[in-house]
């Protein structure tokens, strides 16, 4: 087990920088997942710290050992790709203990380590088929399999389940989650999905254009944004986002309509700001959670709604901008009906709308 | 249903042009070399008739007899024939396959300067009619001595082939995903290791149809070999096809005998392999 640290860790081709000298400290023992958009930097970051890819710039430690300069089978790391790149060659049990042989462990301390682990993920009825006789999720165990049978300081995952149906996905990812509640090994996990991410970090590094934009726990990611890019990237439905102006302790909309401040937020007179609004956080009277403390609300017409079973996502327009809402304890919505929404502004933000950065109070 | 029947009727009508146009098609393919089996097995009367037998009166070996005899009895040095063109075949594939393999990865796998220049070059040889270098090859071999010898045969067959699996075997690299290679170097191989424990296995039935069709190009040359062979000790099995014309007479039978001795060993190499050619190894280690 081992941390790992990556200190203004640069990677260019060429003239094009791709990762902008970032910074991470990540735990022993801790799961953090690089999340983001295609092209953010996140698995040129992850392939750089398992040394397939050269540093340009800065350090990578693991441990406390630096690892620039070693080859991949020197910085004791396994790693799990997209496409599994399993070995077709070999079998499943072979494809396990490829990485002991190639240690040269004696034969029956390489059955012994196989087996723990085809027990562990349940690939003990496969071990003798080739990958090609093996299901999406049977390679991906596969993978993961041999990820863990020659216990590695850390774990890379560079998307593992994106290549997966929703509903493998869903179960592959608590089973990776119980993995590494069992195993107890440093993780850094890499997914375009926020659900993904929520659902697996002990802590989210959300980047944009190789820049860590923000980096916390799935809860504070998720209840204080720094911008407006992590508003809107994590949380699904993405967070509503309105523009307007401050006029004395309220944004005022550009159809006129005034919304509060948020009472965790700050903006002087006169400054154009963006509100956010989560879905959640903006339900029809009647069919909302308590609001907490500080409510608004505002009349919509619903142009949309889309039942979900338990709630109703409901999409509406507010001052010439599309706003998603939820309802509770769903009924059927007429076509354009215009309902009255509360707002909890407890849960409400507020972004500079220049810079995108979140207006928080001192 | 009349016109379920017309439909069931013009389907079988189909199907009857379709073999029809299969046998024609294999009968263009296979009838000369049939012919040249047929011919080695019956006397020369025969095969000169007008207009020809095409069934057989009279089948016998005298042909193959004749060939393994004396020479001047009609017998021709097949055996030594054969070593050279097993030497000479089996040697210039292997390094044509080495270089192959070489060439063939650095082009699948790493960018470097003027690649494309040099595999644009490297196919325009093939553009090159092997004939027109027998002169040129003919000169300088003669110069550095090579004329009549293994090596200038084998470094002959090499430089034709090189183009070829560098060609056919940078396409079958390509094929195996990177992430391959990264896995295997995870897993704590050298470089060099995962290449010949793991993209060099995945890729093999790959270089293994670029060996087989070295070795028949090898195998079955004639133009320059006749150039540059003098006698036994290099003349190729295709040369000694020619021991059996004389200043007057074509001994048809006897070179219808060596030409099947021939293809043999082609035959079975290319079932051998074959075998060994399991299409879609590369699939199922990547990707669901």
């Amino acid at each position: 087990m081992a941390q790992v640290h990556l200190r203004n860790l640069i990677k260019a081709y060429g003239a094009l920088q791709v990762v902008h000298a970032i910074n991470l400290d990540i735990a022993d023992g801790e799961f953090v997942v690089l999340v983001g958009p295609s092209g953010c930097g996140k698995s040129t970051t992850l392939r750089m710290i398992a040394g397939l890819e050269d540093i340009s710039g800065g350090e990578i430690a693991i441990g406390e050992r630096v690892v620039n300069d070693l080859p991949p089978r020197d910085r004791n790391i396994s790693m799990v790709f997209q496409n599994y790149a399993l070995y077709p060659h070999m079998t499943v049990r072979e494809n396990l203990g490829f990485s002991l042989k190639i240690a040269k462990r004696p034969q029956a301390d390489i059955d012994v380590a196989v087996n723990k682990a085809a027990d562990i993920l349940s690939l003990t009825p496969l071990m003798d088929r080739r990958p090609a006789a093996l299901s999406g999720g049977q390679r991906q165990r596969v993978a993961m399999g041999r990820a863990i049978v020659r216990h590695p300081e850390v774990f890379l995952f560079d998307e593992p389940l994106s290549n997966l149906d929703a509903k493998l996905r869903t179960q592959m990812r608590v089973e990776i989650k119980k993995l590494h509640q069992r195993l107890g090994s440093t993780i850094v996990y890499v997914t375009h999905d926020q659900v993904e991410a929520m659902t697996l970090a002990d802590r989210i590094v959300i980047m944009r254009d190789g820049h860590i934009e923000q980096v916390g726990t799935p809860i504070e990611v998720f209840d204080n944004p720094v911008n407006t890019f992590v508003a809107t990237f994590i949380g699904s439905p993405p967070m509503n986002l309105l523009e307007g102006r401050v006029d004395q302790g309220a944004v005022v909309l550009t159809d006129g309509s005034r919304l509060p401040i948020p009472p965790r937020y700050t903006a002087a007179q006169g400054a154009a700001v963006t509100y956010g609004i989560r879905a959640d956080n903006i339900m029809p009277v009647g069919h909302a959670l308590p609001a907490g403390d500080h409510i608004a609300t505002v009349d919509m017409a619903v142009t949309l709604s889309e039942p979900l079973g338990t709630e109703t996502l409901l999409f509406a327009e507010l001052a010439g901008t599309e706003v998603q809402a939820k309802m509770l304890n769903p009924r059927p919505v007429r076509g354009r009906e215009t309902m009255t929404f509360q707002i909890a502004l407890d849960k409400c933000h507020l972004f500079d709308a220049a810079t995108g950065s979140a207006l928080r109070r001192a | 249903m009349a016109s379920n029947q017309s439909h069931r009727m013009r389907r079988r009508g189909l199907k009857i042009a379709h073999f029809i146009g299969l046998f024609l098609a294999m009968s263009v393919i296979c009838i000369p070399g049939l012919w040249i089996v047929l011919n080695s097995f019956r006397p020369t009367v025969e095969i000169m008739a007008k207009p020809p037998v095409w069934i057989p009166n009279d089948l016998n070996l005298d042909h193959y007899r004749a060939m393994f005899g004396a020479v001047g009895e009609g017998g021709v040095p097949v055996l030594t024939y054969f070593r050279n063109s097993l030497i000479i075949s089996v040697t210039s594939t292997v390094i044509a396959i080495l270089i192959g393999m070489a060439g063939g990865y650095a082009f699948a796998r790493y960018r470097f300067k003027g690649k494309a220049a040099i595999f644009i070059a490297l196919m325009v040889t093939r553009a090159v009619p092997g004939v027109a270098l027998s002169l040129p090859l003919f000169i300088i071999y003669a110069r550095v001595g090579l004329i009549d010898t293994h090596i200038g045969m084998i470094v002959t067959y090499v430089a034709m082939n090189v183009p070829f699996t560098i060609w056919l075997i940078d396409g079958f690299f390509r094929q195996v995903p990177r992430e391959l290679a990264e896995a295997a170097e995870i897993d704590g191989c050298t470089r060099w290791q995962a290449f010949w424990r793991v993209e060099f296995p995945v890729a093999r039935s790959g270089i293994a149809s670029a060996g087989i069709f070295a070795f028949l190009t090898s195998w079955n040359e004639y133009a320059l070999a006749s150039q540059l062979t003098r006698s036994v000790t290099s003349k190729t099995m295709p040369v000694g096809l020619l021991d059996f014309t004389s200043e007057f007479t074509l001994n048809w039978g006897g070179m219808c005998a060596l030409a099947v001795l021939m293809i043999i060993p082609a035959l079975v190499l290319t079932f051998l392999v074959q075998k060994h050619l399991i299409a879609g190894l590369t699939f199922g280690g990547v990707k669901g």
